[in-house]
């Protein structure tokens, strides 16, 4: 007898998950329970059956269709979106991927057992072909699941870095005309960008031909960093608004003369304080004791 | 050919950029402009970018040629409503037109014209007395 092991027609494996459904299922979950560790502590165990259950049912439509082979066929679709959705929410939930991928892995041993009772003792070369599939089968679908996990990851951090450069440049407005940007944390090029951009943005949305620049909340200055605030100060002139940079420390000044940096003609205040009040003088405005 | 609007307001003109320019029609604003000044005897002049969305160092560089044209022609020369995306191309292209005067928008340039040139005929009434 010639059984090749890419002809899934010679497989028993679709018989058997047809044929064994609820058997399957079963050791299924209590090894889940075995090896999935915290897996029944984050989630009950109606919910964990409703999973598997889809996922068999799932599994066993797709192979009926397209045999063994999960790439690049479409049957295998519902299958994928379904396992995305898992490792999604189980990445959320705080799962490691071990534990994400745990789920699909601990499917091999029940599903073994039944094609060994499948095949009997006799037809060792056939149980080998077919193990080996849905040994080739289940690995992939795991490996899958690992990398939705790592993906929904990236996606997280991705829009926690979004935010926290967000977070870092409110530009607020201070008078009828004047805007001030607390810049908080190390200036890099990627930030100065975001910086300056909503710098501007501001500075069109409401009018303001005043801008300061307050940099009491950076923890250094280098060339580079310098560079950036002399670009955001000549990219605001072009709009017609007037920078005035504030918060420059002592160790920052010393820094600044010691690299060379020209920092032009830019004006230069202590503190945002002493800024505001040259914005209100320079808006002929000032404010007194009623 | 389509060219750009000139408008006379008072004793300023006013040039409204409301299109994407090219090299062609840029060089053709520069002839306009010029001749312009020359025929009305006009004491400043807007220059008003806003519907300008795209430069290039070309774009950049007549700009500062415009106003260094009117200067010579004795006519101030105000470059108003710069877009955000559009400042930061010419500082990314290290145009910093140091030589241009900016405003953010028309109210603020006829403001500052009047004021420099107010400021202007003090000066040289000054010297005459």
């Amino acid at each position: 007898m010639t059984t090749s092991p890419q002809n899934s027609a010679d497989s028993r494996l679709p018989l058997v998950i047809e044929k064994n459904l609820d058997r399957i299922l079963d050791t299924w979950i209590s090894e889940l329970q075995v090896d999935g560790g915290r897996l029944l502590n984050l989630i009950r165990e109606s919910e964990l059956r409703e999973q598997a259950s889809r996922f068999l049912d799932l599994l066993r439509k797709a192979i009926k269709v397209a045999g063994v082979n999960p790439e690049k066929t479409a049957a295998y679709d519902e299958l994928r979106d379904l396992l995305d959705e898992l490792s999604r929410s189980r990445s959320e939930q705080g799962f490691t991927p071990t534990e994400t991928a745990t789920f699909v892995f601990s499917l091999k041993r029940p599903l073994f057992r039944e094609l060994k009772e499948a095949h009997g003792d006799n037809d060792t070369t056939a149980l080998l072909d077919d193990i080996w599939q849905a040994t080739m089968l289940l690995d992939r679908l795991g490996l899958n699941t690992t990398e939705v996990f790592i993906n929904t990851r990236e996606a997280i951090i991705q829009r926690q870095q979004q935010d926290l450069l967000e977070l870092s440049t409110p530009v607020v407005s201070l008078w009828n005309g004047i805007l001030a940007l607390p810049v908080i944390g190390t200036l890099d090029s990627e930030r100065t960008q975001t910086v300056m951009e909503s710098l501007l943005q501001k500075i069109v949305a409401t009018g303001s031909d005043i801008a300061i620049i307050d940099i009491t909340g950076v923890p250094a200055v280098d060339t580079l960093v310098a560079q950036h605030l002399l670009k955001t100060v000549t990219a605001a002139r072009l709009m017609g608004a007037e920078c005035i940079i504030s918060g420059i420390r002592p160790q920052i000044a010393q820094t600044i003369v010691h690299l060379g940096v020209e920092l032009g003609n830019v004006t230069t205040k202590g503190t945002l304080a002493d800024a505001f009040a040259l914005a209100l003088k320079k808006k002929r405005q000032k404010v007194q004791d009623i | 050919m389509y060219r750009i609007p000139i408008l006379r307001v008072e004793e300023f003109l006013l040039v409204s950029i409301q299109t994407d320019l090219d090299d062609a029609l840029a060089v053709k604003l520069q002839d306009d402009l010029t001749t312009a000044i020359a025929t009305h005897h006009a004491r400043g002049v807007i220059i008003d970018i806003s519907g300008l969305e795209i430069v290039d160092s070309f774009i950049g560089r007549m700009l500062a040629d415009i106003s260094t044209m009117a200067r010579i022609q004795d006519c101030h020369a105000i470059v108003v409503g710069m877009q955000p995306a559009v400042a930061i191309t010419l500082v990314e292209l290290g145009l910093s037109l140091s030589g241009v005067q900016t405003a953010l928008h028309i109210d603020q340039g006829m403001r500052f014209l009047r004021r420099f040139l107010a400021g202007r005929d003090e000066e040289a009434s000054d010297e005459r007395e």
